[in-house]
């Protein structure tokens, strides 16, 4: 089959050599853009369950049922949000602002009638962006469980989850991606430092500062005592599950794969991206070996993170080099920050804080070092964005604390979330620890 | 009868094992447990901050034997486990008042 298209192509090119290369017809490039939303997509979808893991193997036993619990709602809610709410609120009819209040519904009509497919090359199926664009809201949605984990009440989070993936996202979406000022302005973030990562980071710093510490995280005396997750291998593997997912996660984000140009740019996007996560991880044990005298597992798995959000900001233009130095001073940002946070005496359960909010304003900010984006520009989006964050978030926690209440009490925050919430052991087999 | 009651490092419970069976005790209990003497803890790092592990995983292990053999059973075990660091563990003895063993209902030595 390849060798006769081969000779086709040799003899039509001897035919007519004005073009060398046949370019796509419309809906082949109409195939490839769409395929290109549904493949990266649906990989971006394991990153649910790689967060998952790697929630699950940073808590204690005690409170797994619950952590996985959350994630499999927020995956949920924001898909279900997201429909009824957010896409059109991030898409629709965007006034600079803001976008339209209308449940979305596929159409792709006005490409695809009785006389086939009469759009042009940068078309793709309307669906195949909603779905591209709804695993990108859960993302987000899912940073913010790791930071408050252990001492937040599964209902309210789960209506924090809902009230951010359908109207704050959504809403500082349409600023950027929905085609409003800030996209206007120049803003560049290719596939979400700021507006995916940092707005899960915020939204998980005024989560932990509201919702507040573990019980006896951090001393009067101000010592901090720590407590080790429960199952490391897990994390480990939720971090390679990431990982993963980011190559649908940056590469999708070229959102057009019907031309060799973009394909390529697609295959630097994976380069960069996988060469910023292990520039993040080397960094993190280096760091931490140097620190502390011992290699601090979870910290890497944290560098690796940490660099994979800082190239999200813009993963195809660096060189390799470049994007290795996005991603070491991400992770090294990270490492920094974490011991930063228990000073601070903000109990950040998983690094949420540091590899999302911290990194992410990293990598928005290293796009000019590779593009010709304006730093004040970035920086205007990043403070803009953030204040909106902030503001909407905190708001939302405080109403949910006089509605709902935030934590569990203290006796079951003690015995552990999952017999007082869920009333289910995830290691009924096991001995349990205090 | 006496009740041995010994507590060792969780590395030294097979070589233990083998060597009680070669003096006929072919019955014991074994729990997995923590503790600390003189060896104290250690310290560990996690993501910067360091915290002491007091605690420190031992296996505790019951038999109840035969007063006639309690001293060569004791002597087996301190040969079997010691390594001569600290750490080593330690053994208790005390006095059994009855053993019955539960499918025949037989008491006394016979039910060891």
């Amino acid at each position: 089959m390849k060798k006769s298209l081969i000779l086709t192509l040799a003899g039509a090119s001897l035919i007519a050599p004005v073009q060398a290369f046949a370019a796509p017809d419309a809906e082949t490039a109409f195939i490839f853009n769409s395929l290109s939303f549904l493949v990266h997509g649906f990989i971006v979808m394991l990153m649910a369950a790689g967060f998952c893991m790697l929630e699950v193997g940073l808590v204690r036993s005690k409170n797994a049922t619950v952590q996985s619990t959350k994630n499999i709602g927020l995956y949920s809610i924001a898909g279900l949000m997201y429909w009824l709410v957010g896409y059109n609120l991030m898409y629709m009819d965007v006034s600079g602002y803001i976008g339209s209040l209308a449940i979305w519904a596929p159409d792709d009509s006005a490409v695809i009638t009785d006389a086939g497919y009469v759009g042009d090359s940068a078309g793709y199926s309307a669906s195949s962006d909603w779905f591209f664009q709804m695993v990108f809201v859960a993302a987000a949605a899912s940073i913010v469980s790791g930071a408050v984990a252990e001492r937040v009440k599964l209902t309210t989070f789960l209506v924090f989850s809902a009230i951010l993936t359908g109207i704050i996202y959504p809403i500082q979406g349409s600023w950027t991606w929905g085609g409003g000022w800030l996209s206007e302005m120049g803003f560049s973030d290719f596939a979400g430092s700021t507006i995916v990562h940092s707005v899960g980071g915020w939204a998980a710093l005024t989560g932990a500062i509201i919702i507040g510490a573990r019980k006896g995280k951090f001393g009067d005396d101000g010592s901090i005592r720590p407590m080790p997750g429960s199952n490391l291998p897990l994390a480990t593997i939720g971090t390679f599950v990431l990982w993963f997912g980011w190559f649908g996660f940056n590469g999708g984000s070229q959102l057009a794969m019907g031309s060799a140009a973009d394909v390529a740019a697609i295959a630097n996007i994976f380069v960069n991206t996988n060469i910023a996560a292990a520039a993040g991880v080397v960094v993190a044990i280096i760091a931490t070996a140097l620190l502390y005298g011992k290699i601090d597992l979870t910290m890497a798995l944290n560098g690796a993170l940490g660099g994979l959000v800082a190239i999200t900001a813009e993963p195809l233009a660096p060189t390799p080099l470049l994007a290795a130095f996005i991603g070491g001073v991400g992770s090294l940002l990270v490492v920094f920050s974490v011991p930063m946070l228990d000073r601070l005496k903000i109990d950040d359960v998983v690094g949420a804080i540091p590899v999302h909010l911290v990194s992410g304003i990293w990598g928005t900010i290293a796009v000019c070092f590779s593009t010709d984006a304006s730093l004040i520009v970035q920086l205007i989006g990043i403070v803009s964005i953030g204040a909106f964050v902030v503001i909407t978030s905190s708001l939302v926690w405080y109403a949910l604390k006089a509605l709902m209440g935030l934590r569990p009490s203290e006796d079951e925050e003690l015995s552990g979330l999952d017999a007082s919430e869920c009333g289910l052991e995830s290691y009924p087999d096991f001995i349990r620890q205090a | 009868m006496k009740y041995i009651i010994t507590i060792i490092q969780p590395s030294r419970l097979e070589p233990l094992q083998d060597a009680l069976a070669g003096l006929g005790i072919d019955g014991m209990t074994v729990s997995e447990v923590q503790g600390y003497g003189r060896q104290k803890g250690k310290t560990e790092i996690y993501r910067g901050t360091e915290y002491s592990v007091n605690f420190l995983p031992k296996i505790k292990v019951e038999c109840a034997v035969d007063s006639k053999l309690a001293e060569s059973v004791i002597e087996t075990i301190r040969e079997t486990c010691s390594s001569g660091r600290i750490g080593d563990g330690k053994i208790f003895t005390m006095d059994l008042s009855d053993a019955m063993r539960i499918r025949t209902g037989e008491t006394g030595l016979s039910a060891l």
